[in-house]
């Protein structure tokens, strides 16, 4: 059995679906359990019409509510960059973000970034620069260094861009990838890969 | 956390009336206060998701800059008039946070962020003052590295985390309420407060009030403007000092003006008029970099483990004003 399918059996069981709802249903009991709330989202293209408890976060959303456990979680307060996603093109941290602020977005996690079979060009250079060990971080690393790159399009500035003031998007040095992937934490120690890879991916597009 | 209800607000009105209840905290972009009810320092009953007003537009205004409340911080730093006209508030903006957060993160949120002092955000701790009025200061005796080295009182040493802020004291900013009584216009030196004796309050703003728009005024030399973040990784951690500087130099390379402010120093954007007078008149140098640094770090009160900052925000004074002034 994939570690995926292991995990997958335990939310059916009820292991891990049951103790969130005792624990919520404890504390809305005892506030007067404010009312859920009815969002609509598009995720990886596949729109999700849903009755939510406001407390649950994209995050939670995603993996716990929906079974897409690509997107991970570290830290959960947005220190670490492992949740991230793109929320309407753009790259957020899922875990502080309420799932129902989200309605009528479009989410795209790690999952829906392939065409079939075909990887996208990020996750192609992940594959081909070694650019991870353990892989915890790597859907977050490689959702944002998808962002990355269309905001290097754009002409977005960063920490380390020499000159704010030019409006000409900034070239895509090594310094500028570690500067805008600081958002994303990888205890295996893979960054000179993962600035690699997100090097020869931004060569790759721009070709 | 503790349950909510979530409504998302159409119209400033309705936000405002939904304010009249004080359990209710409005939402922007959730990266501080989403984090504080994880950690169960804010409990609000209900959230009023302010994020879908129309209140997100960046707009030129009698010759400056309105940036609507709502607007991300990402959108601000990458505008290209901030970028050409206020680059000290564009820089600030890309030296906080991750790009991910900045995506979120609101400029009215920015103002209303909490402190990080570890004792006000882990409520396993007993003693805040901030957190708990009366229970006492734990970072007076315990870790407080990072913490306020002007302007702190017994009650509470803690520093404002925004970088965002510091730039905008140096740009003489103004934000824009909306609140039961109408509008009101705040400066930002006056937005947020000194700790005294209720460190509980950070800001002016009173709970029924909502932020509208940062108002940024015509600043022919914001262009000369830059900021500064020293800290203890080269990216993505808050402030041990931070250095907002604009500079106005004449034909001959005198300077007309200056403006100068300062973060991860105190409870507030800590801007230093006096420093900026001692820079009138002066011809950019050395000399003039360090009268200033003395000027502003005068009334410096460290505690036993933040004296490094004292000497740190000098030296970063003269460098930031070294940059500024090279600027073309």
């Amino acid at each position: 059995m994939s570690r995926r399918g292991f995990l997958g059996s335990m939310v059916a069981g009820g292991v891990v679906a049951t103790w969130p709802a005792d624990a919520q249903s404890a504390d809305a009991a005892s506030s007067g359990a404010p009312p859920p709330v009815r969002t609509a989202l598009t995720i990886n293209g596949h729109r999700h019409e849903l009755t939510l408890d406001p407390r649950v976060t994209l995050l939670d959303l995603l993996r716990e509510h929906l079974g897409l456990t690509g997107t991970k979680k570290g830290c959960d307060h947005g220190q670490c960059g492992a949740c991230t996603v793109l929320a309407d093109g753009r790259r957020i941290n899922a875990c502080l973000s309420l799932a129902v602020a989200h309605d009528g977005e479009q989410i795209v996690t790690v999952e829906g970034l392939a065409r079939g079979e075909t990887l996208h060009p990020v996750q192609a250079a992940f594959l081909e620069q070694d650019a991870f060990q353990c892989g915890y971080c790597t859907p977050g690393q490689i959702c944002s260094a998808v962002a990355l790159l269309d905001e290097v399009r754009a002409g977005a500035v960063s920490a380390a861009t020499a000159d704010v003031s030019r409006l000409a998007p900034a070239a895509l040095s090594d310094e500028e990838i570690r500067e805008r992937m600081s958002g994303n934490l990888c205890r295996c120690g893979a960054y000179p890969n993962i600035v690699a890879a997100v090097r020869a991916a931004g060569g790759r597009r721009a070709a | 956390m503790r349950a909510f209800a979530y409504t998302r607000a159409t119209d400033v009105g309705a936000a405002l009336a939904a304010a009249r209840d004080p359990d209710v905290k409005f939402l922007g972009g959730g990266t501080n206060l989403l984090d504080l009810m994880k950690m169960g320092v804010e409990r609000p009953g209900h959230l009023v998701d302010v994020t879908r007003l129309p209140l997100a537009a960046i707009e030129q205004r009698e010759g400056g800059l309105r940036l609507g409340a709502t607007a991300r911080n990402s959108d601000v730093a990458n505008h290209p008039l901030v970028r050409q006209r206020y680059r000290v508030l564009s820089e600030a903006l890309v030296a906080g946070a991750s790009p991910q957060l900045r995506n979120m993160a609101t400029m009215g949120g920015n103002l209303m962020q909490r402190t990080r002092c570890a004792y006000f955000y882990d409520p396993t701790f007993a003693e805040c003052n901030k957190r708990v009025p009366g229970s006492g200061c734990a970072a007076l005796q315990g870790h407080h590295r990072m913490h306020a080295i002007l302007g702190a009182s017994e009650a509470c040493i803690a520093t404002h985390p925004s970088d965002a802020a510091v730039a905008l004291a140096a740009l003489d900013a103004v934000v824009r309420v909306a609140g039961p009584g109408g509008e009101r216009a705040i400066p930002i030196v006056d937005f947020h407060r000194l700790p005294g004796d209720t460190p509980q309050l950070d800001t002016n703003l009173r709970g029924d009030e909502l932020i509208t728009a940062i108002d940024l005024p015509a600043l022919p030399f914001g262009r000369r403007s830059h900021y500064l973040k020293v800290r203890d990784r080269n990216s993505y951690a808050f402030a041990l000092v931070s250095v907002a500087a604009a500079l106005d130099l004449d034909g001959q390379g005198v300077i007309r003006q200056a403006r100068l402010a300062l973060g991860g120093v105190a409870h507030k954007p800590w801007r230093v008029v006096e420093a900026e007078q001692r820079l009138v008149g002066q011809r950019p140098g050395d000399g003039a970099w360090r009268a200033a640094a003395e000027a502003a770090l005068a009334g410096a009160r460290p505690r036993r483990d933040n004296a490094f900052k004292v000497e740190l925000a000098r030296r970063s004074i003269a460098r930031a004003l070294a940059t500024t002034a090279a600027l073309t």
